[in-house]
């Protein structure tokens, strides 16, 4: 093996540097799933009939399915009995008013993760609903988006204060039976986000939660959901990390996007979840299901995502372009290495005439990493003049690891016009040298290299997002520390 | 007594000295005990046919994973070179114009510049350089070799033609300037107006302080970048030192002197 192949693979193969266990009172319901735990979690949650009724229909549906294998991943199998599915820290008898109140320990936790919570609000301008396991404990600059009439809350929040817009979208784009992962979330979903932009608002500020999962053997069901209305437009920033664990962290969430008429809804990611030790032991499972739906004419999703954490990504931000004229992006950057395995890409569904969508995706694989791009684009015969361009590169780094493209492309109108580019290259010997040779330390020069490659997701990114996930990159190639 | 003050002082301007350097890529042997010499000031042209071993020698000097030095010895200010990695070689003040300059997506000439710029000067134990001291710099840099400003923005020399890969090399030069320069076949695969270019951006970075090993197959580039010394390299070894002249001379004979194949030195002349 060369030197410069050692030093990839050392890069490769830094320590998880957020891993750590909050010390927090945790109010969990016994390892099990049945229909008793089902109403056990919505009683605690003081959730009306109708939701406790759509929970059950899941459940039942759920029970009829079978885990889906086509992915190009490999796990142990899933003792779904196992889990716990619900856990919640304990609260002050009417839970916290400001940021101040909020537990010191779960101030600390953000802390060490680099987000102090309420600096964080105010110097970014972002506010940030925090979910720490599944009860959301804190939301900031709610009055402020209020003024506006934005209701930004936890998904509890939103069903007992507005359940007339719950009621209406929740399953609208991903249906209870849509698929094992996304129907078990159905049962179980603990709590996640709710966001609605009333018409013709553009929300003035980037809405963010920060993602944990903290309580041992406590699967995370979120459930987000964000309503754009008429000409509304949001800009939705998710990051996540995770303390180090040993056992495997189920995580199956789900996120439904609408848009309607010129409303346009930017969702980002950068996850960085603990994705296992060096020889794979460990790291969170993250099965999501994310999918927007352009129900209005000229509306616009946009799906931005950094995906470096996890043993196992198994994740297809989507959209269903059914409005006239109607836009969908994915721009997705996604890095293994030591054991990661990740199976990610999108479908963009073409129903409406003149929709368009752009795919932009990089892999990066390292040490063992495998990753796969896997990706639906459909033209229904509706879909008049349909565009698409997809692009999909994928960058090698060492020479154990592996990267797969899986594109599909159904196209049932002859006027659409479709395009797919791939390449697959190697950090060459010679670019590192080039670099080297103007003064530029290898390490260094692996980043320069890496960032280049991921510039044109990175440029989609909110700015504050763009230098965190440029970092988080730099942090995930770093070698030499620790 | 006064021979030996002399002496003394040239030894001490010596900025590289090779000597007996052996090389091996991929265990064949290449270079064969080369001794060389470059004071500050001094432009050396090494001339040889494909194979002798011009490459190799560039590559040895720089530092290139997969160049085994298996004897002698590389001084660069009296600093022994073969034990510093690439990066510090360059930091101390070593350049090398690459024959085949590779194309890094995504990251803008500009930036990579900056970084590079800024590596030096860290090693250097000076703070980052001021951004409009560094736009400053590069502007007037980029009239030394009439390049174009959008050349900046786009990513390092990808989809650049030859010639814009060769100004860019010598561009970087420009800004990064170094006290000592190997060009590596930088004239290879330039129009004569490409080739006046690049030579007028060498000349114009020629100084009292600063050396050039200028590495060519023909001599076509020497009439723009006129040597004080040129060696003959040939399976491995200078067989030959001399004057400007001795291109020339080569120029007229081709390197079928010292044995190549009839053909290609006729090829080499025409």
């Amino acid at each position: 093996m060369t030197d410069s192949t050692q030093t990839l693979e050392r890069l490769a193969t830094s320590d998880y540097k957020y891993g750590f266990v909050t010390d927090i009172e945790q109010d969990t319901v016994p390892p099990g799933l049945d229909e008793a735990v089902i109403r056990l979690i919505s009683a605690k949650k003081q959730e009306p009939d109708w939701l406790l009724e759509w929970r059950l229909v899941a459940f039942r549906h759920w029970l009829t399915q079978q885990e889906p294998q086509w992915a190009h991943v490999h796990y142990p199998k899933i003792d779904y009995q196992a889990l716990s599915y619900y856990s919640a820290p304990k609260k002050k008898t009417d839970g916290p008013k400001s940021l101040d109140e909020i537990d010191p320990e779960l101030r600390r936790t953000y802390e060490k993760l680099g987000i102090p919570l309420a600096e964080q609000a105010i110097l970014a301008g972002v506010a940030v609903d925090a979910v720490f396991d599944s009860v959301s404990v804190a939301t900031s600059y709610k009055g402020k988006l209020a003024e506006l009439g934005i209701v930004f809350c936890s998904f509890s929040e939103a069903v007992r204060e507005h359940p007339e817009l719950v009621r209406q979208y929740l399953g609208s784009v991903v249906p209870y039976r849509d698929n094992y992962f996304a129907t078990l979330n159905s049962a179980v979903f603990s709590d996640g986000s709710f966001v609605y932009i009333p018409p013709g608002v553009r929300c003035p500020m980037g809405l963010s939660t920060y993602f944990r999962i903290n309580a041992s053997n406590t699967g995370q069901f979120e459930r987000t959901l964000i309503i754009a209305a008429e000409g509304a437009s949001v800009s939705y920033l998710e990051g996540c990390t995770a303390p180090q664990r040993d056992e495997n962290q189920l995580h199956a969430a789900v996120v439904e996007l609408i848009a309607l008429d010129n409303a346009t809804i930017k969702y980002s990611t950068v996850q960085n979840w603990y994705p296992g030790d060096a020889e794979g032991k460990g790291g969170i499972y993250n099965f999501v299901t994310k999918r927007g739906l352009c129900k209005g004419r000229d509306s616009k999703i946009s799906w931005t995502q950094v995906e470096t954490g996890s043993a196992i990504t198994w994740k297809y931000p989507s959209c269903i372009l059914r409005g006239e004229n109607s836009v969908g992006e994915f721009y997705s950057v996604a890095l293994t290495r030591d054991y990661q395995q990740a199976d990610t890409g999108t479908k963009m569904i073409h129903i409406g005439k003149n929709t368009r969508s752009t795919i932009v995706s990089k892999g990066i694989s390292a040490g063992h990493g495998q990753n796969a791009y896997r990706g639906l684009v459909k033209i229904l015969p509706t879909a008049e003049n349909a565009r698409n361009h997809s692009q999909c590169d994928s960058l090698l780094m060492g020479d154990q690891c592996g990267a797969h493209t899986f594109p599909y492309i159904d196209v049932q109108n002859p006027s659409a016009q479709v395009e797919h580019e791939a390449s697959t290259s190697k950090i060459s010997e010679d670019q590192l040298f080039y670099c080297q040779q103007r003064g530029i330390s290898m390490e260094d020069a692996v980043s320069l290299i890496v960032n280049g490659f991921c510039k044109e997701v990175f440029k989609e990114l909110p700015m504050e997002f763009a230098v965190e996930a440029q970092k988080l990159i730099e942090l995930k190639l770093e070698g030499s520390v620790g | 007594m006064r021979a030996y003050i002399v002496e003394s002082r040239r030894e001490s301007s010596i900025m590289l000295e090779i000597r007996n350097l052996h090389a091996t890529v991929d265990g064949r042997e290449i270079l064969n005990g080369i001794d060389l010499i470059v004071r500050p000031g001094e432009v050396h042209a090494i001339m040889g046919p494909n194979g002798s071993g011009k490459s190799t020698l560039a590559n040895v000097i720089a530092g290139r994973e997969g160049y085994l030095v298996t004897e002698g010895a590389i001084h660069f200010d009296g600093k022994n070179l073969l034990d510093m990695a690439p990066e510090t070689r360059a930091c101390e003040g070593l350049f090398l114009a690459f024959q085949y300059p590779v194309e890094i997506p995504g990251v803008a000439n500009l930036y990579f510049l900056k970084a590079a710029v800024n590596a030096v000067r860290k090693y250097r134990g000076e703070p980052p350089v001021d951004a409009m001291d560094f736009w400053d710099l590069v502007h007037e840099r980029m009239e030394l070799v009439k390049m174009d400003e959008s050349m900046l923005k786009r990513s390092v020399n990808e989809g650049f033609s030859g010639g814009e890969k060769k100004r860019n090399e010598v561009f970087q030069m420009a800004v990064l300037q170094p006290r000592f320069a190997v060009l590596d076949e930088t004239d290879s695969g330039l129009d004569i107006d490409a080739l006046k270019v690049v030579a007028d951006g060498v000349n114009a970075l020629r100084s009292p302080e600063r050396g050039f090993l200028v590495i060519t197959h023909y001599q076509r580039l020497l009439d723009y970048i006129v040597p004080d010394h040129v060696h003959v390299l040939f399976n491995g070894r200078i067989v030959r030192s001399g004057g400007k002249e001795l291109a020339l001379e080569l120029e007229e004979q081709g390197y079928a002197l010292y044995n190549e194949e009839p053909g290609r030195a006729r090829r080499a002349a025409a």
